[in-house]
């Protein structure tokens, strides 16, 4: 475990260089599915939640953690970042990386992360909870990354016992999360269902079970770059392996549906598409200056393109790296310093032609 | 169980409207709350802030007792409901009666039924997964599935037999006393 500042943004700049396992587009259903992700909120016996935890507090269990962590099998090489330490830069790196919430970079005092060396398992300390600790894979991976984030809880609770009650389960600081404090998310890329105005039909039949839609970037965020978060609402009331079962059931359902209505454009509609897929790839390889939004929407374009094979110079693993890496951090990172807005848009349209055109 | 007039999530919070001089009840989820809010907060942008504040307040309106305080963390109830966080696990315990129909109203129930440390002892467990049980078997009988309640009252007879030894053997050592 490493707390000065030094080594972390050694290790911050190879970050915005690379991309995380779950952008391999490696896993399975990956025309559809980006990645799982589950996370599990926990609070450790003998301390106050955040609200009424003073910096005192804070410090103390970061270093109650910080002694778990590495005497835990599954994460005894993770890597401490000290997210208060960090400028805002590196900070959001990390948010558009998925490896921390908005919440914790931009919360106050002592807290931080510990991340595993595939940047797989991601585990925060003083978010809205003591621990949130985290899974994310490539594709659609629900009963695999359970497995493992389960065992590395029960491994975890060998260390530090973690508040739990017996009629109500673990302990949260929000009565959202209490009971199994699971939140299972699966990342979506449903461009022919936005197209076609279908998306409200998801919406829709995922309340009724009480799944909630979001976009990219979670609540309240909107569907950028034809991307959907579908994830469960509630907590109480049933077992993980039923929540996880109840999204396992409606997945197939959407991916699907969305699977059809592709089809259905490259047959009806297959000029329209072509040359809607031409244009997005013709302003990415040629814009001189581009910002964030067009560009997730042209990617979209290209991205749907690469799985219907329309596009053959670029990968499915590429489109979702440069999704992530023509986010304002990862870019400025990868220039070497801050950017105002227009030379970010210039940097960022300069990374799209030198990653897309060959 | 309500739900949200805009989204169709289940509501969890409850504003009560005057529209033509007549109270009517609005029932949101937490998410459109806040945008109810936000849309209130700008239509009335040039009347006194106090309008959002009196409005929360509305928000708050189950007549909890919101000077109760959670005797560890010293948190109101009524802070807990401005925040919406608690302040410490005891706080479940202190706020128990408020927090039920809160955590129904979210949930639709109030009981875990999901994985649980490992290391507490069995027999808690079992306890606790009676519990679960009979009450899965009171829902059943309510629904009339008298299948599914066959089987539960199947389960519940397995595990009191795993659990009566223990049982009998207390009450033994109660007897040799
Ligand atoms: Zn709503
Ligand atoms: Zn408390």
């Amino acid at each position: 475990m490493n707390t000065d500042g030094e080594p972390n943004s050694v290790c911050l700049s190879d970050l915005a260089r690379t991309s995380g396992g779950w952008l391999a587009a490696s896993g399975p259903e990956s025309d559809v599915v980006v990645s799982t992700r589950i996370r599990l909120a926990r609070n450790i016996v003998g301390y106050p939640f955040m609200s009424q935890a003073s910096d005192e507090i804070r410090r103390s269990l970061v270093e109650a953690i910080g002694r778990a962590i590495p005497a835990t099998p599954q994460t005894s090489d993770f890597l401490f970042i000290d997210v208060g330490e960090l400028d805002a830069l590196d900070a959001q790196l990390l948010v558009e990386r998925q490896l921390i919430s908005r919440e914790l970079s931009i919360s106050e005092g002592p807290r931080g992360v510990f991340i595993g060396r595939d940047e797989q398992i991601s585990i925060m300390v003083n978010e809205e909870d003591h621990v949130r600790m985290q899974i994310l894979n490539s594709g659609l991976a629900l009963q695999e990354s359970w497995e493992t984030i389960d065992s590395l809880d029960d491994a975890l609770e060998e260390q530090i016992s973690f508040a739990f009650d017996e009629k109500l389960g673990y302990l949260t600081a929000c009565p959202t999360n209490v009971g199994t404090g699971i939140r299972v998310s699966v990342m979506l890329h449903l461009p022919a269902l936005r197209i076609t105005r279908e998306i409200q039909k998801v919406h829709q039949a995922a309340q009724k079970i009480n799944l909630a839609v979001r976009g990219l970037y979670g609540e309240g965020s909107q569907a950028m770059g034809d991307f959907y978060q579908i994830s469960n609402q509630v907590t109480l009331g049933c077992s993980e392996e039923e929540l996880l079962d109840n999204l396992a059931d409606v997945l197939p359902n959407i991916l699907s549906w969305e699977r059809r209505v592709r089809d259905l454009l490259c047959r009806d509609n297959k000029s329209q598409l072509e040359d809607q897929i031409s244009r997005a790839m013709g302003i990415l390889t040629s814009a001189r200056s581009i910002s964030s939004e067009e560009t997730m929407h042209l990617l979209s374009s290209v991205r749907l393109g690469v799985n219907l094979g329309l596009v053959s110079t670029v990968d499915i693993a590429k489109v979702n790296e440069l999704f992530i890496h023509t986010q304002p951090s990862h870019l400025q990172k990868i220039s070497g310093g801050p950017l105002k807005t227009t030379e970010r848009n210039e940097a960022r349209a300069r990374h799209l032609r030198d990653n897309l055109s060959d | 169980m309500k739900k949200c007039r805009r989204c169709a999530k289940s509501a969890t919070l409850h504003i009560t409207e005057i529209q033509d001089g007549k109270a009517v009840a609005v029932h949101l989820c937490n998410s459109c709350a806040q945008e109810y809010l936000d849309e209130e907060a700008e239509q009335v942008s040039s009347a006194p802030p106090e309008d959002v504040s009196a409005k929360l307040e509305e928000l708050m309106s189950e007549d909890a007792d919101t000077d109760t305080r959670c005797t560890n963390c010293n948190i109101s109830f009524g802070e807990f409901r401005e925040q919406g966080r608690l302040g410490c696990p005891t706080c479940f315990e202190e706020f128990r009666v408020d927090l039920m129909p809160l955590l129904e109203n979210i949930h639709e129930s109030a009981t875990h039924m999901g994985k649980r440390p490992k290391r507490s002892p069995a027999q808690t467990v079992d306890q606790a997964r009676l519990i679960q049980i009979r009450q899965r078997l009171e829902d059943a009988i309510d629904r009339e599935d008298y299948e599914q309640a066959a089987s539960l009252r199947d389960e519940i007879a397995e595990i009191e037999k795993t659990l009566r030894p223990a049982i009998q053997s207390e009450s033994d050592a109660d007897a040799a006393d």
